[in-house]
């Protein structure tokens, strides 16, 4: 059963990366790729219809991280403190900066208010990673498995670390990067033109970037962490997983070049949930690893009773099948490229 | 003492007050457009469909700063609440995890379709899309209430080895009977909203002679609304919410009342609870009233917050003492106003009736004042526990946060929520001062309905 949940909890994370990640992504690109109004109101509609229900994955995740890993929720959300709020606040403006730019047709007005969202997703990307980064790092759990980190320390990855290091930095960028990757190739899928082609410049810009800021990346892990191979010498199919997501960057890139516009998105998705994978596999049983591994949180020291577990699959169960009907459904309403004129778009 | 803990409370105190006041208009608005579009199609007429499209609008303004107000409060749980959320998150986590699950899902799904696809579905499948928000947003509050529920009333949970508690029963937790009443007099009290700010906004276009159709239908449809909810907030679900009080938490009943001693008790109208001198200073009361409102017995005997330890008194008194006060006293003056207003309207008079609709127009702040007040008195009731009888306030919050960590961040929240209540107040009055009739008009699909891309 806490495999099982832990499995689950993994699959709805990598989902929301993977739907946000696109929305955020494109964010990130807004102020870059769209050179006109209309070109920024084709990126805000292309994510418009989207972005809320790719947003609610994050909730949904933390809730039934909430209700399964009840240590986990407290240790972690009390122990990031600081960079949660602020995360909080970046989702906050992102919202409010798309779905209010369209109210008021004015330029001072929409110029605002693309700022606000495309700056809110840049940094969001950024700390997203630099989360992702610290958990792999690990964190300065005490004996009652509470912590709590400021925002940078030394900069330095050692006994007394920062939300912010060289290494989380690092992380920091390698999400942006790959989340700008992976906005890009849904702009190039949603768009035709002069704005479908920019974007695509962009992903063969920066796919090699992301490539070898991901080779640094891997090698900064295990330079910092070299028990983090462990699990892939114990069961050495991991090994597959970096193979993986390197073969998916190369995808990404031949796609691109081929035009082949759906298949290089879903190639950046998998680049996605292939580096997550990758990080969950080596943390596996720990789900929050500690500096010094006696006060890491594992499954089993941090899973709630077995009734609950049982219960909340069948509701899950049913839940997300619901979850996944809406999301065929609105995808297929909103399917194809956008166009600005016409009616009924999101937002106008 | 060390004060982190009013800090940590302070914050989510802010941050959940500013947030419910938009999902309580939402939640309100939400039967209401739906009755508009139901009105549009039955009697096949555009006025109605204009009203509906002129409040899902508003509607639509209120939902986004609902939702991004929302979504720090998921998270206080953990980052103010760590060792509350360590003790019950085995149990409130379900509720809080099915929200998400059911209830934001469906509306996410639903939302912009209902705001922006009019155009593109057929009128039935919008009226669906309309519904499917409205039940989504009814939904989320049942969540919500459920885990407020728990910590009010604890049932469904069991202890585990570490001394944390875990859920026992899925049904017993959903069908927690404080929950069903709390439940049904939150709704009714959002609905009051709703009607209230309704009537307003439809006073005003009369008042001013703008719009005065569209403003006569609203004034129409917020009456009706208004009496219907502002009768059920007092009986039967203010009443029932009364007798949970009575059974679960007798003291938070008693110190509501400002009621010290065991006694036949009246109902307090006005007065300031000395604590002191377990008094009241400057009484105004109804004799006997409050025995029986309880127990449907005049001579009936009370139980004072006297004959309770004083370590299970309420924390704050005096707030508690007001915040109930000015519940009731706003709900009275509420059903007031709306039934005057409909007596008004049945004899086809309130439309000249001048001062009723400068009443009407000005009363719209007042059921946010009362829901909130509603809310305060549930939840300093509740102290000094965090859960009732099992978990005190002070065992709760997150001890690994520093109380100046709060500060900074409960700064940062007054600073980003003073910006965005500007901006609400400022696309809301834009909306309104634009009247429903900018609203672009829709043109009819026909028969069958169109469910297709773009391209």
């Amino acid at each position: 059963m806490g495999f099982l949940w832990f499995a689950i909890i993994s699959v709805m994370l990598t989902g929301y990366v993977i739907l946000d990640g696109f929305d955020i992504g494109a964010g990130a690109l807004h102020l870059c790729l769209g050179r006109t109004d209309a070109e920024r109101r084709k990126i805000l509609r292309s994510i418009g219809p989207v972005w809320d229900g790719n947003e609610v994955w994050l909730l949904a995740t933390g809730g039934v991280l909430y209700f399964v890993f009840p240590q986990l929720y407290a240790s972690s959300f009390s122990g990031f403190y600081l960079p949660l709020m602020i995360v909080l606040w970046l989702l906050m403006l992102r919202a409010i900066g798309i779905e209010f730019r369209m109210h008021i047709n004015d330029g001072i007005w929409a110029s605002f208010f693309d700022g606000i969202f495309s700056i809110g997703s840049l940094l969001l990307a950024v700390f997203y990673g630099a989360a992702l980064g610290n958990v792999v790092r690990g964190l300065p759990l005490g004996a009652d498995h509470y912590f709590f980190l400021p925002l940078w320390t030394n900069w330095t990855v050692g006994a007394h670390p920062g939300v912010l290091d060289w290494y989380t930095v690092l992380s920091g960028v390698v999400a942006l990067v790959a989340l700008s990757v992976h906005g890009a190739n849904y702009i190039v899928v949603k768009t035709d033109g002069d704005l479908n082609e920019r974007a695509r410049k962009m992903s063969l810009t920066l796919t090699p970037v992301l490539f070898l800021l991901t080779l640094v990346s891997l090698a900064a892990t295990i330079s910092i962490h070299p028990g983090i191979v462990a699990n892939y010498n114990a069961l050495k199919i991991g090994y597959a997983i970096p193979v993986l997501v390197f073969a998916s960057l190369v995808a990404v890139f031949v796609f691109q070049k081929g035009r082949h516009e759906v298949a290089a998105f879903v190639s950046g998705a998998l680049y996605l949930a292939f580096m997550l994978v990758g990080a969950v596999y080596s943390l596996y049983p720990v789900i929050l690893p500690a500096i010094d591994p006696q006060y890491s949180l594992t499954i089993s020291n941090s899973i709630t009773a077995s009734y609950a577990l049982q219960v909340g699959l069948r509701w899950w169960i049913v839940g997300i099948v619901i979850a996944l009907a809406y999301f065929v459904f609105l995808y297929r309403m909103f399917r194809g490229k956008i166009a600005l004129e016409g009616d009924g778009g999101y937002g106008d | 003492m060390d004060s982190a803990v009013l800090i940590h409370r302070l914050h989510f105190a802010f941050t959940v007050t500013f947030h419910y006041l938009f999902p309580q208009l939402t939640m309100g608005l939400a039967p209401l457009v739906v009755a508009l579009k139901t009105i549009g199609l039955w009697k096949n007429d555009e006025k109605y469909h204009q009203a509906a499209r002129f409040w899902a609008k508003i509607f639509g303004i209120s939902f986004v700063f609902g939702v991004v107000t929302g979504i720090p409060m998921e998270f206080q749980f953990g980052t103010n609440w760590s060792h509350f959320s360590k003790y019950a998150g085995g149990v409130i986590g379900q509720t809080l995890a099915m929200e998400g699950t059911f209830a934001f899902f469906l509306e996410s799904a639903f939302l912009g379709l209902f705001l922006f696809g009019e155009k593109r579905l057929s009128k039935i499948a919008h009226w669906w899309t309309g519904m499917a928000v409205f039940f989504g947003a009814w939904l989320s509050g049942y969540f919500i209430v459920a885990t407020d529920a728990w910590m009010q009333h604890p049932v469904a949970y069991r202890m585990t080895a570490d001394g944390s508690v875990t859920l026992s029963s899925f049904w017993g937790l959903l069908l927690n009977p404080w929950a069903l009443w709390q439940y049904a007099h939150n709704m009714a009290g959002a609905a009051v909203t709703g009607a209230f700010v309704m009537a307003a906004v439809g006073a005003y276009y009369v008042l001013s002679e703008k719009f005065v159709e569209q403003g006569k239908i609203y004034l129409q449809v917020g009456v009706v609304s208004g009496i219907l909810f502002s009768l059920l907030v007092i009986g039967p679900t203010g009443d029932g919410q009364g007798k949970n009080l009575a059974n679960y938490q007798p003291a938070a009943l008693a110190a509501m009342e400002a009621h010290f001693d065991t006694k036949v008790a009246g109902l307090v109208i006005l007065g300031q609870p000395n604590v002191e001198n377990k008094t009241i200073d400057n009484p105004l009361i109804v004799p006997k009233a409050l025995s029986f409102l309880i127990s449907r017995n005049w001579n009936a005997q009370v139980r004072g917050l006297s004959s309770f330890p004083e370590s299970e008194w309420p924390t704050n008194i005096s707030l508690l003492y007001y915040a109930y006060h000015i519940m009731v006293g706003l709900g009275t003056i509420f059903m007031a106003v709306m039934l005057i207003s409909g007596i008004q309207l049945w004899r086809k008079k309130l439309h000249g009736t001048k001062w009723l609709l400068w009443v009407l127009m000005l009363s719209f702040p007042l059921p946010f004042i009362a829901n909130t007040a509603g809310w305060m008195t549930a939840e300093i009731g509740r102290q000094p526990y965090l859960v009732y009888g099992l978990m005190r306030t002070i065992d709760g919050f997150s001890k690994s946060v520093s109380a100046a960590n709060v500060w900074f961040t409960l700064l940062g929240f007054l600073g980003m929520y003073t910006l965005l209540a500007i901006l609400f107040l400022f696309l809301v009055q834009r909306e309104i001062a634009h009247g429903p009739e900018h609203v672009e008009s829709v043109i009819p699909l026909g028969g069958k309905a169109i469910i297709a891309g773009r391209k």
